[in-house]
């Protein structure tokens, strides 16, 4: 039941998407987002979607498999839709008893359906193309900077790519947990929200327990293998740009400047 | 009273576009007080079948009944089931959760509607069942040696008084002795109180010792089902499937294909011993 | 001097209460004496709580002696330099295969230990594909953890340690967690690497069948050691394996039972074969 989740999954195939630099695609994931935010209008859209697909298609991963990570969301974005329709000022376009729903309200409810939707697919695309390893080492080399400022930025990115590691592992975790204690009778679709934070205990606890005793070995497990910080570290997989790292940046920048043009033409 | 499996499936999708056959057209009848073992590989369906049992899964086709009552009917209550057929997950530890053994034991009692101090005395006579050491009955779960919080954990589930017992894997990381304990430990809970269990294993030498009835799972269904002495006597098909009988039973074949009069179909240490001591006799 | 070496190892937990005072000392590791030859493949048997997982951390150094020395490699553990050394010289595998991979992808799991010691990127890539291919999980490389089998698991995670080219390898019971036909995949790799790479091994369990194979075995209880010889020797003292909690094989079981009957049967009955010898001469 909880394995739909495919955030930060990442998805193991060759394409020229997975061979960009991490660098790039963590710019170009940002470029991305500012692009969203600037399109307000039909062509800013259609631009949009097509630049989406383009490298979905480029990244061979399965549609489907993208789709099923907004599974979650979708109660998220239903009740967003439902406050932007709702309680949007402005000229009534259908009015049902005392609430009447709006112009603007119904265009703010599908902007913001839109932009999140394909904000959390198109971040998703980041995830699903790139190891954490390379994540990771991709923000270190990014935020490289921060070190001048005693910002540990490396032990940050350990973090991160570690966390990223045991997010499927503590989900089938808490499945078995929480079925296991079904198996006790627990019942934690009940009704109210002190009775409910009570259910979660016997399901709680155990996860953390488990998340505590994985930690301690894990760091058991890794001073064992010399790791011992940072310092002194060399890469497997160290970071040099191609040629098709270049042709991407050139990429980007059109993307930026054509939905820039687009918002201010339109 | 049992439990009938009517053709029940097991579909479940990992990916769109492929999909596994976790369970495949399997039809079961357990009977009130059998002592069941389960034994497959990893992957062969074995865990997935006995989460069929109290309404975990719910099959994807097919039908299950427990004493002659559809559990997929719309008003049973399988809540009610799950407290019937009890259920001990591998590494059951891991679902501890109290700040005393005493009170975890409660958990399950006290969700069936029980009354605090019926929950109390049944937490005590479950605890006294698995022979946990008295002194502890109000330590912390979690600073128990491993056998003493798997004997808790159990408790939790038979605490709760099913009728049918499901155990998967139960010894998992146990140590010798402590996996004879837990054996031993179940075995006498199936004489005294006369519940059904089902013990799910990949180990033959474990399981052969104990049960009377062996379901082989392959592939997501039954491939061999009957006593110890009918399943181990298909050795070339079970090691065709990377299962192995327990090494006496080897033996004996061996000797009965070098032409000694032996019973090739022993399963245990002691039958062996016996058979042996009567044909090789007194040399 | 072996490539290790105990001297009189006592290792002590001190259990302190909220206040910081000790409540109780528990002695984990009692006095062991243990010389390890290079290219030995040797097993500690012992049961849970045994204190073998604890004399496993110190070859690693993951633990320091209360009392007495150890020596890995002639190196002391308890001079904090000689850590990262003898890290590299004596890698160590541990019992939950999903604990101790680092990395989503199994190459850079494997890379994870080169590049904490500062092995140059070509190197690292090299090794990387030696380790894999001698635990047999190169064409693995590129997947997720979390899709292999649990041997598969701990395949990978003795290629980690390999790809840091250490000359002994230290296996904290890699078994317990696993099903048959993990057990035997992980003990036949061990095997392979020390008759193949020459790779001192030390492996740690408290299943009797995986140590018939090995060079030397010793059993711990209460944190001695308490019986020490070639498995043949250990195995023919069966009523001393029962007493110390130990799991006695089928077929050494019943040879023992058969020659306490009164048949002449010879200790230390290994393998069915020999016992069908024994029968049949």
């Amino acid at each position: 039941m909880l394995k739909d989740i495919t955030l930060g999954q990442y998805y193991p195939v060759n394409s020229v998407i997975h061979r960009l630099d991490p660098r790039v695609k963590l710019l170009g994931t940002l470029v991305y987002i500012i692009c969203l935010f600037v399109a307000d209008h039909v062509a800013g859209f259609i631009f949009m979607t097509a630049v989406l697909a383009a490298v979905i298609l480029l990244s061979k991963v399965p549609f489907s498999y993208m789709v099923r990570g907004l599974k979650a969301i979708v109660m998220l974005l239903v009740i967003a839709a439902a406050f932007n329709l709702f309680l949007t000022p402005g000229e009534a376009a259908v009015t049902l008893w005392k609430i009447s729903i709006t112009w603007a309200g119904i265009r703010s409810a599908l902007l913001m359906v839109f932009r999140m939707t394909y904000l959390i697919i198109g971040t998703s695309i980041m995830t699903l193309t790139t190891t954490p390893n390379q994540l990771t080492d991709g923000l270190e080399k990014s935020l490289g900077v921060l070190n001048l400022v005693h910002v540990p930025v490396h032990e940050i990115a350990m973090m991160m790519s570690i966390a990223l590691r045991f997010i499927p592992i503590l989900i089938e975790e808490t499945d078995k947990i929480m079925k296991a204690q079904m198996a006790r009778g627990a019942d934690f679709e009940k009704k109210g929200l002190v009775n409910k934070a009570k259910a979660m205990v016997p399901l709680l606890v155990p996860l953390f327990v488990s998340a505590f005793r994985r930690a301690n070995d894990l760091a058991l497990a890794m001073e064992a293998r010399c790791y011992h910080g940072g310092a002194g570290r060399t890469k497997m997989k160290p970071l040099h740009y191609q040629k098709r790292d270049a042709v991407a940046y050139i990429l980007l920048a059109v993307v930026m400047i054509v939905s820039i043009a687009i918002a201010v033409v339109w | 009273m049992s439990l009938i499996l009517d053709h029940v499936s097991y579909t479940y999708s990992v990916g769109s576009g492929y999909e596994v056959n976790a369970l495949n057209d399997v039809n079961l009848k357990i009977d009130d007080g059998e002592f069941i073992g389960i034994i497959g590989h990893t992957g062969s369906g074995k865990s997935t079948l006995v989460q069929h049992l109290n309404g975990l899964i719910r099959a994807t086709s097919g039908t299950i009944y427990y004493n002659g009552a559809d559990i997929y009917d719309k008003d049973y209550d399988r809540k009610e089931l799950r407290t019937q057929v009890g259920m001990v997950f591998q590494y059951p530890e891991h679902q501890l959760f109290e700040t005393t053994v005493f009170e975890d034991v409660k958990y399950g009692p006290k969700n069936q509607g029980l009354d605090d101090k019926q929950a109390t005395l049944r937490a005590y006579e479950a605890l006294q069942k698995v022979k946990f050491p008295e002194e502890n009955y109000d330590a912390s779960p979690f600073e128990l040696s491993g056998g003493q919080k798997r004997r808790a954990a159990i408790a939790g589930v038979i605490a709760m008084k099913p009728a049918v017992l499901i155990l998967d894997e139960p010894t998992a990381g146990l140590d010798p002795k402590g996996r004879d304990e837990i054996l031993d430990l179940i075995k006498e809970m199936h004489e005294k109180s006369k519940i059904t269990i089902i013990l799910v294993s990949h180990s033959m030498e474990d399981v052969a010792n104990y049960v009377d009835r062996i379901i082989v799972m392959e592939k997501g269904a039954p491939l061999l089902d009957g006593s110890p002495r009918e399943v181990f006597a298909h050795d070339k098909q079970l090691e065709k499937i990377g299962l192995a009988v327990p090494q006496v039973t080897y033996l004996m074949h061996d000797l009965a294909a070098k032409g000694y009069a032996v019973d090739p179909d022993v399963t245990t240490v002691e039958e062996a011993k016996q058979e042996i001591l009567r044909v090789f006799g007194n040399r | 001097m072996g490539i290790i070496e105990a001297k009189d190892l006592v290792h002590e937990y001190y259990r302190r209460d909220e206040e910081g005072n000790v409540e109780s000392i528990e002695t984990a590791v009692n006095h062991v004496n243990l010389t390890v030859e290079p290219g030995q493949f040797i097993s500690i048997l012992g049961h849970n709580g045994s204190g073998k997982s604890t004399l496993a951390k110190h070859i690693n150094a993951l633990l320091l002696p209360t009392e007495g020395s150890l020596w890995v490699d002639g190196k002391d553990t308890s001079v904090h330099a000689n850590e990262l050394p003898i890290r590299k010289t004596a890698g160590m595998v541990f019992q939950n295969p999903d604990n101790q991979i680092i990395a989503s992808v199994v190459e850079e799991d494997v890379g994870f230990g080169p590049e904490n010691i500062g092995i140059e990127t070509d190197e690292i890539w090299r090794r990387v594909e030696k380790a894999l291919t001698a635990v047999g999980m190169w064409e693995y490389r590129s997947h997720s953890p979390n899709r292999l089998s649990g041997g598969q698991k701990q395949r990978v995670a003795i290629a980690g340690v390999m790809a840091m080219e250490p000359k002994c390898i230290i296996l904290d019971e890699p078994t317990a967690m696993l099903d048959p036909d993990g057990r035997k995949e992980v003990i036949e790799t061990v095997h392979e690497l020390n008759r193949k790479k020459g790779v001192t091994v030390i492996l740690i369990t408290h299943y009797m069948e995986e140590v018939v194979d090995s060079d030397y075995v010793y059993v711990m209880e209460k944190g001695s050691v308490v019986m020490k010889g070639k498995p043949r020797e250990i195995f023919s003292q069966v009523e001393a394996l029962k007493q110390y909690r130990l799991d006695v094989p089928q077929v050494t079981l019943l040879a023992h039972e058969l020659r306490q009957a009164g048949m002449d049967i010879p200790e230390g009955i290994l393998t069915r074969e020999e016992l069908l010898e024994a029968l049949c001469h």
